[in-house]
Order: C-alpha cells, then sequence, then structure tokens
C-alpha cells in the first residue's frame, strides 16, 4: 500500500496528481517484474503479479516523491477467522527479532461486524500466543502489527516506511540545477524535485585545468540524484576559453562573480531552448566570497529566470545532513578540483558592485563565446537508479 | 599514445601476458592438492622462485599481493619476531606510505623513529648507519625513491649498517630497485607490475636465518608464512617478467641526457632529479605551472607523465621535501619515468608540448 503525501490534501485536481504519481511507481519498478495497480481512498495499491523480492520494491518505492507511507501488506478476504490462520506465518520474520509490539486496527469498511477495539484485542491474542516471548508496548514497540479492513480486503502488515514525501516529481514543471562537485548543489535538487520539479543538470568543465575525474564525479553525483529525481538530463559545458579569457581580460578580483555570471548567461540560453522554468542553485549566503548579498545580487542580475535557492538559509551542517540522506555526501568530498576553484582570485571582491562587474564584462566578447559554449555542450542521460559509475577513493 | 609513467606501473610485457593466460588455462591446480594437478602448479612456484631467487641471493622467496603486503609483512613481522633486539627504527623521509605508515603505526604502539632525509647528508649510507645503534632492531630503507629516482647504494648500506649492530635487521623497499640497481638485504619487497608483470602480484625475500612473523594466518600455505591459496598465474606472470625484462641502464642514460638538455633549453626547469638518481626517473618542476594543469594538458595529447607520486592521486607526498624541494617547486613537479621501449623521438614530442604549455600555462 503506497500512501499519499501532500497529494492527499488537494481538491478537484488530485487525480492529476495520482496520476503522475503513478506513472512515476511504475516507471520505477517496471524493471522487476509485473505489477498491477488500483487506486482507493489516497492509496495505490501496488501488487506483484509474479515472485519479486519486495524489499527491493520498498527500497525503490523509498525514494519516489509523492509519497507519504509505504506499508508492505498481506491481503486476505474480509474474515478475522482467516486472517488469525494466516498471522503466524505472515509475522514471523518481523516479529522474530522482536521484544515488544502493538496492534494496530482501522475499520474503513463500517460493515465488517467487529468493532476496532475488538479486532486490537484478539488480533494481539493471537499474537501472543503465537510468539509468547512478545510483551505488548502501546508507546514504543518495536513492531507495530497492522490490520487495516478495507473496502476490498483485509491488509495485514508489520513494516511501515515513511515515504520520501513531497510532491510527484513532474507535477510542477522543469527546471535546470547548476550542478558542481561540492555538497550544497545535489541537495538544492533533491528539495526541488522533492518539490515536484523535474531538475536536470549543468554542469562547466574546464580541461586540462580540471580533470576527466572531476567531470565524472560530477557524473556520479547525477547519477546518484536519479534516485529521488528520475531521469536526469545533463549538459556538459565547456568552459575553458571563457576562463581564460576572463583570467586575461578581466580584473583578478571580479573573477569570480563574472565567471558565474557567465554560467548563468548560459544557463538562460539552456532555459530558452530546452523549455526550462527556472534555474537552481546550490548558494547558501556568507559561504563563500561569491556568496555575499552583494555577489548574489550580480550573479543573480545576469539571470533571465527564476532562480532557486533552497539551501540559502541553511547551516553547512544541515546541509551535509541533507546529502548524507540522499547519499551524495561521499562522492562530493571526493578530492578532485572542479572549474570554480581553477584561477580563483586570492583576494576576491566580497562586495563587486554591479556598474564595474558589467564594465569589466563589456570589455570583451563574451556573448560570441557564451554562443560558442552552448552550441558545444554535450548532453548526457541518466536513466533513473541506475548507476554505472564508481568512484572509489 | 606516449607512456612516460612507468614508475607508476609499466604495461605488461607479452611474456608476462602469455604466462598467465596460459597458466590460467593449463595449470589451474590448488598448489596444496595431493594429486598431479596440483603438483604442476607447485612446480610453476618453485620455477618462479628460483628465477627470483637467482636475481636476489640465497634464502626464501614468499608471493605476495604486492609490494605493500611485502612492506608489511617484514616490517611487522621482523618487529614482532626480534623485539629483543632493541626498540629503535631507523628509516627515511623518503619512504613510499607503503613502508611509512606501517612504521608510523609502530610508532603510535611505542617504538622509537629516527628519520633521515637525503638532503641532510653528503654520505646518505653512512648516516643511516651512524643512526643506529645497539637498541637499533630494524633499519628501513628503500633502495630507489618513487619520486625523484634517487639511488640509494643498499649493498654498501647493509654493510654498515651490519658493521655497525649485526643484529639490526635491514629491510629494503625495492619496487623501483629490483632488476635496476644491486641489491642486498635481510628483507627485500618487489612488485611485479614495476617491471612490466601483473598487478596484484609481489615477493618478499629473505635472507637465509631471518625469521618473521607471518601477518596473515590460515590456511598455512608458503610454509605457514603466507596463508592464502597461491595465484599460481600471476606468479608465472612475474617470473616471465623478470626474464624478458629489458630496461638497461646504458640505455636510459642517453635516454636521460637527451631529455635533460632538451628540457634545458626551456625557460624555468628546475631539475629536481640529481646524479645520484637513476637515470630511467626524472623529475623536474616548472617554474609557474602547476603540476596538474601540465598533467592534464599533456594527457589532451595522449602523453602520460606524473605529477609527484600517483598513489595518491595528485596530492602532494611531502616525499620532495625530503631532497630539499621547496614547496613552490614540488606543487610544478612532472615525474618522466622511462621504459626500454621509450624513444627520443617520443621524449621530444614531450618537451614541445612542455614548451606550448608553458606557454599558455605560466602565470
Amino acid at each position: 500500500m503506497v500512501k499519499y503525501g501532500e497529494i492527499a490534501l488537494k481538491g478537484l485536481n488530485k487525480s492529476t496528481f495520482e496520476d503522475i504519481l503513478q506513472k512515476n511507481i511504475k516507471r520505477r519498478l517496471k524493471d522487476l517484474g509485473e505489477f498491477s495497480y488500483f487506486r482507493r481512498q489516497s492509496t495505490i495499491y501496488v501488487t506483484p503479479e509474479e515472485d519479486i523480492d519486495i524489499s527491493v520494491v520498498v527500497k525503490r518505492l523509498s525514494y519516489i516523491f509523492g509519497i507519504g507511507a509505504i506499508q508492505r501488506c498481506a491481503v486476505f478476504p474480509k474474515d478475522f477467522a482467516v486472517v488469525a490462520e494466516n498471522a503466524k506465518e505472515y509475522l514471523r520474520d518481523a516479529l522474530e527479532c522482536a521484544k515488544t509490539f502493538k496492534v494496530e486496527a482501522k475499520r474503513a469498511d463500517k460493515k465488517f461486524p467487529m468493532e476496532t477495539p475488538q479486532i486490537q484485542q484478539e488480533l494481539g491474542g493471537v499474537v501472543l500466543s503465537a510468539f509468547p516471548y512478545l510483551k505488548v508496548d502501546v508507546h514504543d514497540p518495536d513492531v507495530t502489527v497492522r490490520l487495516e479492513i478495507r473496502d476490498n480486503g483485509a491488509y495485514l502488515s508489520a513494516e511501515r516506511i515513511v515515504g520520501a514525501g513531497g510532491m510527484p516529481v513532474g507535477s510542477s514543471g522543469k527546471a535546470l540545477l547548476m550542478l558542481s562537485g561540492g555538497i550544497d548543489s545535489p541537495v538544492a535538487g533533491y528539495m526541488m524535485a522533492k518539490r515536484g520539479l523535474v531538475v536536470d543538470c549543468i554542469h562547466y568543465v574546464s580541461p586540462p585545468y580540471t580533470s576527466e575525474r572531476a567531470r565524472l564525479k560530477v557524473e556520479a553525483l547525477a547519477e546518484k540524484m536519479t534516485n529521488y529525481c528520475g531521469d536526469i538530463k545533463f549538459y556538459c559545458v565547456p568552459f575553458t576559453e571563457i576562463q581564460e579569457a576572463l583570467r586575461d581580460n578581466c580584473p583578478e578580483e571580479y573573477f569570480t562573480v563574472l565567471m558565474r555570471r557567465i554560467m548563468v548567461k548560459i544557463a538562460n540560453k539552456i532555459c530558452d531552448r530546452e523549455g526550462y522554468g527556472a534555474i537552481i542553485t546550490g548558494e547558501s549566503v556568507a559561504q563563500v566570497a561569491s556568496q555575499t548579498l552583494t555577489a548574489l545580487y550580480c550573479t543573480n542580475e545576469a539571470a533571465e529566470y527564476p532562480v532557486f535557492r533552497p539551501v540559502i538559509g541553511m547551516d553547512k551542517k544541515e546541509i551535509i545532513e541533507i546529502s548524507r540522506k540522499i547519499e551524495t555526501y561521499e562522492t562530493s568530498t571526493l578530492p578532485y578540483e572542479d572549474c570554480c576553484t581553477v584561477f580563483s582570485p586570492k583576494h576576491p571582491k566580497t562586495k563587486p558592485r554591479i556598474e564595474d562587474i558589467k564594465a569589466a564584462e563589456a570589455s570583451y566578447d563574451f556573448d560570441s563565446m557564451i554562443e560558442k559554449a552552448v552550441a558545444e555542450t554535450e548532453i548526457k542521460r541518466f536513466k533513473c537508479g541506475e548507476q554505472t559509475i564508481d568512484l572509489f577513493d | 599514445m606516449i607512456y612516460l609513467d612507468n614508475a607508476a606501473t609499466t604495461r605488461p610485457c607479452a611474456e608476462a601476458v602469455a604466462a598467465v593466460t596460459d597458466t590460467m588455462q593449463s595449470c589451474f591446480g590448488n598448489a596444496s592438492s595431493l594429486h598431479r594437478l596440483g603438483l604442476n602448479s607447485e612446480k610453476v612456484i618453485s620455477s618462479a622462485r628460483k628465477t627470483l631467487l637467482a636475481k636476489l641471493g640465497e634464502g626464501e622467496i614468499y608471493f605476495t599481493s604486492g609490494a605493500t603486503e611485502s612492506n608489511n609483512t617484514a616490517i611487522f613481522g621482523a618487529v614482532e619476531t626480534y623485539r629483543r633486539n632493541g626498540d629503535k627504527i631507523v628509516t627515511t623521509a623518503m619512504e613510499h606510505p607503503a613502508a611509512a605508515n606501517p612504521i608510523a603505526k609502530l610508532e603510535e604502539r611505542g617504538m622509537r623513529v629516527v628519520r633521515l632525509s637525503p638532503k641532510d647528508h653528503e654520505d646518505f649510507e653512512q648516516a643511516v648507519a651512524d643512526a643506529v645503534d645497539d637498541r637499533t632492531l630494524l633499519v628501513s630503507c628503500m633502495a630507489v625513491n618513487n619520486e625523484t629516482g634517487y639511488a640509494v647504494d643498499v649493498k654498501r648500506l647493509y654493510r654498515l649498517v651490519k658493521r655497525k649492530n649485526e643484529k639490526t635487521i635491514v629491510h629494503i623497499d625495492a619496487v623501483q630497485g629490483f632488476l635496476k640497481v644491486p641489491l642486498d638485504g635481510d628483507f627485500i619487497s618487489i612488485s611485479g607490475h614495476k617491471i612490466h608483470g601483473p598487478k596484484g602480484i609481489g615477493a618478499l625475500y629473505v635472507k637465509k636465518g631471518v625469521r618473521f612473523a607471518p601477518l596473515l594466518l590460515g590456511g598455512g600455505q608458503q610454509k605457514k608464512l603466507r596463508s592464502g591459496t597461491e595465484p599460481v598465474e600471476l606468479i608465472a606472470g612475474l617470473e616471465a617478467a623478470v626474464k624478458n625484462y629489458r630496461g638497461k641502464t646504458e640505455r636510459f642514460s642517453q635516454l636521460k641526457s637527451h631529455l635533460v638538455s632538451a628540457l634545458s633549453e626551456l625557460d624555468g626547469i628546475k631539475f629536481n632529479s640529481t646524479d645520484k638518481c637513476v637515470p630511467n626517473i626524472v623529475n623536474f618542476s616548472i617554474k609557474g605551472v602547476r603540476s596538474e594543469i601540465m598533467l592534464h594538458s599533456l594527457e589532451q595529447q595522449e602523453i602520460y607523465v606524473s605529477s609527484g607520486s600517483a598513489c595518491s592521486k595528485g596530492k602532494t607526498s611531502g616525499v620532495l621535501a625530503a631532497f630539499g624541494v621547496p614547496d613552490s617547486d614540488a606543487d610544478s613537479a612532472i615525474r618522466v619515468s622511462m621504459c626500454a621501449d621509450t624513444t627520443e623521438e617520443e621524449l621530444d614530442i614531450l618537451v614541445d608540448n612542455i614548451r606550448k604549455g608553458i606557454e599558455r600555462f605560466r602565470r
């Protein structure tokens, strides 16, 4: 049973979200085998039609946004005697390693002859006689045995996993994430995907200043993100010539801000061409010199799309916590340099003035270089959940 | 492709590749099996052992997973066995981490460690021997340094140390020195893939009469001193590599002087390798160009060199400091390491591309 998160609160347009969620689930489980699906009472019932390892299914589902909880169940006819007869066998795996338990019953089908407290009591008795070493603990049990009497059957379950939450990916449009090799940007992408955005990535490379390994690292991060974000389109922008031109033609202290503006301008063009509605970055106020308020203003000024910065007010510690949870932290902290640190000035201007920045920018024909970089951008596709790159440091 | 990173690893020679595949196909028996297939494998191993002993002297050969294991076995094994001889280890500041880290671990456990730098001593072998006292249990010293090619006269070192304290055990990490310089030691570590053999195979030579406690316990293979089923195909590959090794000092010297004179015409080149170094390794710094940038730009032309030591994936190892190379130069250091197939033409192409790189990258 896949129970909705926020979608459950939606009104008349609820079914649109349900459709997207169900489509996402289907895509995600397709390669595991045949499943049947039906929806009722803010729940999608996913039933394997062949012998499939359900723990893999549950793991896959746990990454899908829009899901509030996943409950692994056995379905029985709505007859308490049948449930009681099968409970011992079905619950053994979960209860053999537990010390305490409780029973929670739900009677959605009011025509069922027993009332909720009675179901709980009697099922509790069945469990206790089958597993006499167990104790009841209604406050903090090791295992909660759930029996839900629904329209279409009695669902017995001992395993409930909290889902990824949020809105189904694809229900809110699509945006372009500026993905670096750092800790913050994958987290930013994850957070926006959680709000239902399709997140694709743009990355800038500067060989020979940056290495093949540095690029692979970022591709590995994009792959990791597909767990939550679904399929990701990855734009890899050749950035060497632009960086060399910046180094040779602009005041050193403006280098980083100028570079970030050009990155944003390239992202604008990709958004135009590919139909993205927003740019996402991993910027967080005061983290580095290019993330002071004035520097952010200067970068933002170059954007022609809304820029989402979901980690803007977060501490590094909080960002790291999420990156560990989404399993990007280890990859992010591999040591390879990215293009942001190449040529970075010793003393960057922390309070750049937009007039000075624009004057520096005008001193050289960056526009044609931007066009060229966009034209030469390489596109890769990473399939949902596929992990092909393994960087083992 | 121009491959000039032979101190990192070498291209396996055809004979080694053939030996590995032939052995896998025709001689897959477990050397411990009592039947004929086991004996066939045992014969392959004995033959390899003899080949290695012919190069190293009287004693015993233990096959290992590589030089890291050989070093760990020698260092921990000797200290455990000869603990009563003292509590001091004399080593150098230029060791590879595969020797330096086991020694650091012993230091944590209470051993006293003295580390000598070549930059501080005109006569390095004498300096090592001078540091040995009657409480010195172990001397561990590499034969040839992997980053600069600096060569220690280990035959002389062995004599000097033994004269000072005959009980002191001498371990030589000869990964870069094997088949290139004369060797002597109570323990000598070697590696297959640095001499055109397979990766994952190495050996530890142990001089006659020297003992050590095993690092790995298990089925009791190799006289109970290195348990684990012997990888007979890799051992055959190692033997083939040794038999067919074609590197010649005279040839390397010609190549080195060719490279040095071509590089000397460029502006801002400083050599970190001296004439105390083996000729197949040339380390130099390029003023104003960070090593990694030069390395990746050469890579774009399919020329492969190294910055510092490849083992630490670009992290500066600090070993160059032991040779008196200042940090700024270490940051721009490039290591060219040659093999028997290296040609003057390849070196000319290298130097030409370094020249172009300097024009583009120098800051």
